[in-house]
């Protein structure tokens, strides 16, 4: 996984709260079974629209996205991070994020930064009087910074450090393999098997 | 566990019991438990790039024997003995079947006895029992915790890390109360419950929570019910839903295939038994809910939480105060087309729709087959009912049910999740308004443009009826009990 200390580019400022992953990725696109390819994916029903903000310049360049509370609610579906970093995502701020899609972020290098409501009004009102100003992100400070707003963000130690490292999953839990192999020693007879398979005939 | 240990809920105690590996560092620096875990489902949509990257890697699949697969997501309903005509699915089903083999994956393939919905799988099978960890890539793994089971949702990489591990690195779960008292009034459901605790606490009140359902309104319920409740935590944005176990869930696991037995069977009783939050252990948040003023109740938005009682109004944006809440009201009239202080009970519908892993089960068959028996269907309607699977589609056959629906003019089809997300052909036209006993009722989730009131199976079948959302209650000679 690549190493994100800051991020700096773009940002996208989408006014909208509840942005849920069939937004982001509506499922039609979930029957692919590659692990890249879908920055035609991402908010494809609202990208029909010809108003919508990343079918405007500059900001369908943007690589910082800037949301309402409540960003990836919803389904659990990965693709959804898969479709913002294909497009060239590399963070998403929000006040709030759905613990799935924050998760799913950490794992796959997107930055999920949590910042307060009211300075994301700021954010949003920065972006939209200037269009084309870019957003930092950094990860060393827990900082974003746009225009003269400099806003702290939250984001969990450990995400933070992975995300810094580019550490992959894993290979971190592998690293305690004996500790897996001794739980399982210990583990209660009853508990059930799927094999051999049994069915109900 | 010792005497002396403080007081834990029934979450704290599946997970405690799970821990491979604490995590480092102490309060909020602490790093994420590795947990173990004991079931893992799979499906064709969110595992093909998990065994991707399991083969990238060179990694083997680590206990193929807490691994089982079934075919559901796009499956056809209809034709089943035919080559899957879409594409993209046929893909998607056949990756699933190779990579099964390849990584000796059981797998209940489409016209196979056992399958069906995931989340209907695993506890038909026996395989969903008290106290385990389960997990899937899919958001409504929920369903599981009805058995005291801690399980939730999870993304691809999460997969793939059980796969390659049958762990996961994570943080402890805050825990919620959801106290439900009293007695439902008849003709009002978990379906009911569960729409009810999510328009109360909202899609985000329960993030970061575990919750506990509880009291005498839960007891009280069957299994089928309490997956129904399980089942839509994650509409609240809860990570699990749990009920401890009982009687009930003991009485519902015993026989089943995969089932403990003998001496294993009592052993692993003596092990539910302790699956109860004790008396005096700390939930992070509480809420309560009185069973006796609920109403069946329905969704007028476009998520979950904009719900009311069917007896009540769409509401108007000026009921909300909060801005967002505003925005969101207006725009969700806009998209489904209604106007507030419209009753709920006018709304008229094209579909209804009985299915999903919220509402698939032998219960939900009967409990609609028990409104519409003897009744006609509104000309205008069409209905789709689709069992959860293929074993319920065989009992429900059984016991007659497919010919109450057919009878009816309902459409009975194959099992699977059909039209709860329209992967399959079962979706929604633009403009296309459903009565629907699953989960979500997001823009576009039963078909692009498509139109979606969530109900519970007793709502959908009334609607069916009278063509206009309705409860039993509404109907001329309702039935005395249901
Ligand atoms: S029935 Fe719907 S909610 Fe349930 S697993 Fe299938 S798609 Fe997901």
């Amino acid at each position: 996984m690549e190493k994100i200390v800051s991020h700096t580019g773009i940002g996208v400022p989408l006014r909208q709260s509840n942005v849920d992953t069939d937004q982001i990725i509506p499922a039609v696109y979930l029957k692919r079974i590659t692990r890249t390819g879908f920055e035609d994916a991402l908010f494809a029903g609202w990208r029909r629209d010809e108003n919508f903000i990343l079918n405007q310049e500059p900001f369908n360049t943007g690589s910082v996205l800037v949301a309402g509370p409540d960003f990836g609610t919803g389904s659990s579906r990965e693709h959804a991070v898969w479709a913002l970093k294909d497009y060239g995502f590399k963070a998403v701020i929000s006040s709030r994020f759905a613990d799935i899609f924050r998760g799913n972020s950490g794992k796959q290098g997107l930055v999920a930064a949590e910042v307060a409501q009211s300075d994301i009004e700021l954010i949003w009102k920065e972006l939209e009087n200037n269009p084309g100003t870019t957003v930092t992100v950094d990860l060393e400070s827990r900082t974003v910074h746009c225009g003269s707003i400099s806003a702290p963000f939250q984001i969990d130690d450990y995400t933070r450090w992975r995300l810094m490292e580019g550490l992959d999953d894993i290979g971190l839990t592998l690293q305690h393999e004996e500790d897996i192999t001794a739980y399982e020693a210990k583990r209660p007879a009853h508990k059930p098997r799927t094999l051999p398979a049994r069915t109900a005939g | 566990m010792s005497a002396m240990q403080s007081p834990q809920t029934l979450a704290e105690k599946v997970w405690n019991a799970h821990v491979v590996r604490r995590g480092e560092g102490e309060g909020e620096a602490r790093q994420p438990d590795l947990i173990y875990i004991d079931l893992h489902l799979l499906h064709e949509v969110t595992s093909p790039q998990a065994f991707e990257g399991l083969r990238l890697a060179g990694r083997p699949l680590r206990r193929p024997d807490l691994t089982i697969a079934t075919e559901d997501h796009n499956t056809p309903t209809l034709d089943i003995d035919k080559p899957i005509a879409d594409l993209t699915s046929r893909t998607q089903i056949h990756t699933l079947r190779d990579n099964c083999k390849e990584f000796g994956v059981r797998l209940h393939s489409l016209g196979d006895k056992e399958q069906g919905i995931v989340h209907v799988v695993g506890p038909q099978l026996g395989l969903t029992q008290p106290g385990m960890t389960v997990v899937c890539g899919d958001s409504h793994t929920s369903t599981h915790g009805a058995f005291g089971a801690l399980a939730f949702g999870i993304g691809t990489s999460e997969v793939e890390h059980v796969m390659a591990t049958q762990s996961l690195s994570l943080k402890p779960f805050k825990t919620m109360a959801i106290n439900v008292e009293g007695t439902l009034k008849p003709g009002v459901t978990a379906k009911d419950i569960i729409l009810a605790v999510i328009a109360k606490i909202g899609t985000g009140g329960g993030q970061g929570y575990v919750l506990e359902y509880r009291g005498s309104a839960i007891r009280s319920l069957s299994m089928d019910a309490r997956m129904t409740i399980c089942n839509m935590s994650i509409e609240a944005g809860a990570r699990a839903g749990m009920i401890a176990p009982d009687e009930t869930t003991f009485e519902y696991v015993k026989g089943r295939p995969h089932a403990p037995e003998g001496e294993d069977w009592d052993a692993a009783v003596a092990d539910w038994k302790q699956l109860h939050t004790d008396e005096g252990a700390r939930f992070d948040a509480e809420v309560f809910l009185n069973a006796d003023e609920l109403e069946p109740f329905v969704t007028w938005g476009t998520n979950p939480g904009q719900g009311v009682s069917l007896s009540e109004n769409v509401p108007t944006p000026e009921d909300f105060e909060d801005e967002n809440d505003r925005k969101a009201c207006e725009r969700a009239l806009t998209y489904m087309g209604l106007e507030g202080g419209t009753p709920m009970k006018d709304i008229r519908v094209d579909t209804v729709f009985l299915g999903s892993c919220t509402n698939s089960r032998m219960e939900d068959l009967r409990a609609a087959a028990q409104v519409i028996k003897g009744k006609e269907k509104d000309p205008n309607v069409r209905m789709i009912v689709v069992p959860g699977s293929a074993r319920v589609r065989l009992e429900a056959e059984a016991e007659g049910l497919d010919q109450i629906f057919k009878d009816f003019g309902a459409e009975w089809r194959f099992a699977g999740c059909s039209m709860c997300l329209g992967m399959n052909p079962d979706q929604l036209a633009e403009g296309e308004r459903c009565a629907s006993t699953s989960n979500r009722n997001f823009e576009g989730r039963q078909g692009k443009g498509g139109r979606t009131h969530l109900v519970s199976p007793l709502v959908a079948a009334a609607t069916a009826i009278r063509g206009t959302l309705s409860s039993p209650s509404d109907l001329v000679n309702a039935p005395v009990s249901v």
